[in-house]
């Protein structure tokens, strides 16, 4: 009893991390599911079919295609500007502040239905036909935000004597920024892309709203929703999420060893 | 700052780029977002709209549709008062007992944001099924009016819940390690009880996390509409499915355009009278 009292905390927290990811499970063994009807919702039998012929439902991979090109060009271009943005917060002074930091918050204070649907009402009103580059757009809108934060929480982190070093020992601003201040913002800048990404990729609702015919992964799965959802779209779920997770934890991994060599340096 | 600031027109340069986007982007929209709201109906052509000034589109669509609303907003609380108590003691173990392991820990936190929104919503719907463990054990207790979980107000508060929890854990853990944990020991040194202590120390002080982390998760949640859509039944729509609907399938844009301005003005003074009356003028 008193051992519970004393551990309670840790139980609960341990109960609460196995919540979130109970239905990760579901879907990672859905997708060795061979689902009796058309809903794969129940258990019924063992089946690698799904993985072993995972574009073998028309409009699922081509699907995932979309989203990933949508992804990795929104995520450039708004990593390029959220970064820019961050440099200019931290490092510059200039007029209208608060009017800046207000723009970069709101979208991220902004349901996303109320975003998608104005945003709508935009290129409606200047009949600008829908699709890849209105979801790029939309994007590259709601991803800036974070890339902001990200970078600019990295930024300020900074030991500002690495860059004042690198003055006194005759660098000029370009090669300080060059060698001292970018790597050292990179990590930054990196999470920042990642999560821009991910932020992309799982998008459906700003998405739907400026899609047109244009069809994503998640406009995949809603669309399949209603007449059941194909097993490979658990199976390239659980690959998505398998990949970001070794990519996260692989990149924690490097970061914990480089701390340990400098602390015993 | 050891730093000194530049002033030059650097700064305007890097702003510029980036800053023209949001505004293109995501402020004019709500210029014309605010425009279509007033439309009016082209005389003698269906589905056809024109500039005007018919206020009339706010009142007739509040009027039909503030059942929606009222539900978003309740929904919306109730799972984001489940979020803080489900998210606070696992915020508070990595920030107070996580150690080395904190890195690793939050990396657990978000990862479930890996995959996909959509289908983890979706696998809520095994998890709730009739005859599944979770409706059954309620059902035993009687305590389900519908005897059944899926296809109700629950299963939709259970899956807004969930999905946005993430982002309570995170600012309440970004708040609670800021506390310096000498101040809780001393606390405990006073012969203050662990209730006392919580209640005059640790409380407060992560307040700013509770606030910052309450309005990531009610502002999603309020303007969600894929919970009340894939684990609800009609009867359980939100004003996310309404705003969707009315603009994507029946094009009826000034009615569509008129709920979402109005759920946004309602969000923003709930989000900016609960800062000042919370005191965190500052997270902004």
């Amino acid at each position: 009893m008193r051992w519970l009292r004393r551990n309670l905390l840790g139980i609960v927290a341990i109960l609460v991390l196995i919540y979130l990811f109970i239905p990760i499970a579901v879907v990672a063994i859905l997708s060795f599911n061979k689902p009796s009807g058309k809903f794969n919702i129940s258990w019924t039998q063992f089946s690698t079919d799904a993985w072993t012929n995972i574009c073998g439902v028309p409009g699922v991979c081509s699907s995932f295609v979309t989203s990933i090109q949508i992804g990795i060009i929104s995520t450039v271009v708004a990593t390029a500007l959220g970064t820019m943005i961050a440099f200019a917060l931290v490092r510059y002074r200039f007029r209208g502040r608060s009017t800046t930091n207000l723009l970069i918050f709101l979208p991220m204070a902004t349901p996303e239905v109320v975003m998608g649907s104005s945003l709508l009402a935009l290129f409606l009103n200047l009949r600008f036909p829908l699709g890849q580059w209105t979801v790029i757009i939309a994007h590259i809108m709601f991803i800036i935000s974070f890339v902001v934060v990200t970078v600019k929480a990295r930024l300020q982190g900074l030991d500002p004597r690495l860059e004042e070093a690198a003055r006194d020992l005759y660098a000029d601003p370009k090669s300080t920024f060059r060698y001292v201040t970018l790597p050292l913002v990179a990590p930054g800048i990196a999470g920042a892309a990642l999560l821009g990404f991910s932020l992309s990729f799982d998008d459906f609702i700003i998405s739907y709203f400026n899609a047109g015919t244009l069809v994503t992964f998640p406009i995949f799965i809603w669309g399949a929703a209603q007449r059941g959802i194909p097993v490979q779209v658990n199976a390239l779920a659980t690959m998505v999420f398998v990949i970001a997770l070794l990519i996260v934890l692989s990149s924690q991994l490097v970061s914990y060893r480089r701390r340990k060599k400098l602390m015993s340096t | 700052m050891v730093v000194a600031k530049r002033r030059s027109g650097t700064g305007y340069l890097l702003l510029f780029p980036g800053m023209t986007w949001l505004a293109i982007f995501f402020a004019i929209p709500f210029v014309t977002l605010f425009m279509t709201s007033l439309q009016e109906p082209v005389p003698g052509k269906m589905g056809k709209y024109q500039a005007g000034f018919q206020l009339s589109n706010y009142t007739n669509a509040m009027a039909e549709y503030w059942p929606q609303f009222l539900r978003s907003f309740i929904y919306a609380g109730i799972a984001t008062l489940l979020a803080l108590v489900i998210a606070y003691p696992l915020a508070y173990f990595i920030a107070m007992k996580g150690g080395k392991w904190r890195p690793l820990l939050l990396v657990l936190v978000i990862a479930p944001s890996f995959a996909s929104f959509l289908l983890r919503t979706y696998a809520w719907r095994t998890i709730l099924a009739d005859e599944g463990p979770i409706t059954s054990f309620f059902n035993a207790l009687h305590l389900l009016p519908d005897d059944r979980i899926l296809n109700t107000g629950i299963a939709v508060v259970a899956g807004l819940t969930y999905n946005f929890l993430p982002f309570m854990i995170l600012p309440l853990y970004a708040a609670l390690e800021k506390i310096d944990p000498r101040l809780i020991e001393a606390s405990s040194d006073l012969y203050s009880s662990g209730v006392a202590t919580f209640r005059k120390i640790t409380w407060p002080l992560s307040l700013p996390g509770v606030v910052a982390g309450t309005l990531l998760t009610f502002i999603p949640a309020a303007g969600d509409y894929i919970n009340a859509e894939l684990l609800g039944s009609t009867k359980d729509r939100m004003i996310g499915n309404v705003i969707q609907t009315n603009f994507i399938e029946f094009r009826d844009y000034p009615t569509a355009s008129a709920l979402s301005f109005v759920l946004m003005a309602a969000i923003l003074v709930m989000v900016f009278t609960y800062i000042r009356r919370a005191g965190t003028e500052d997270l902004l």
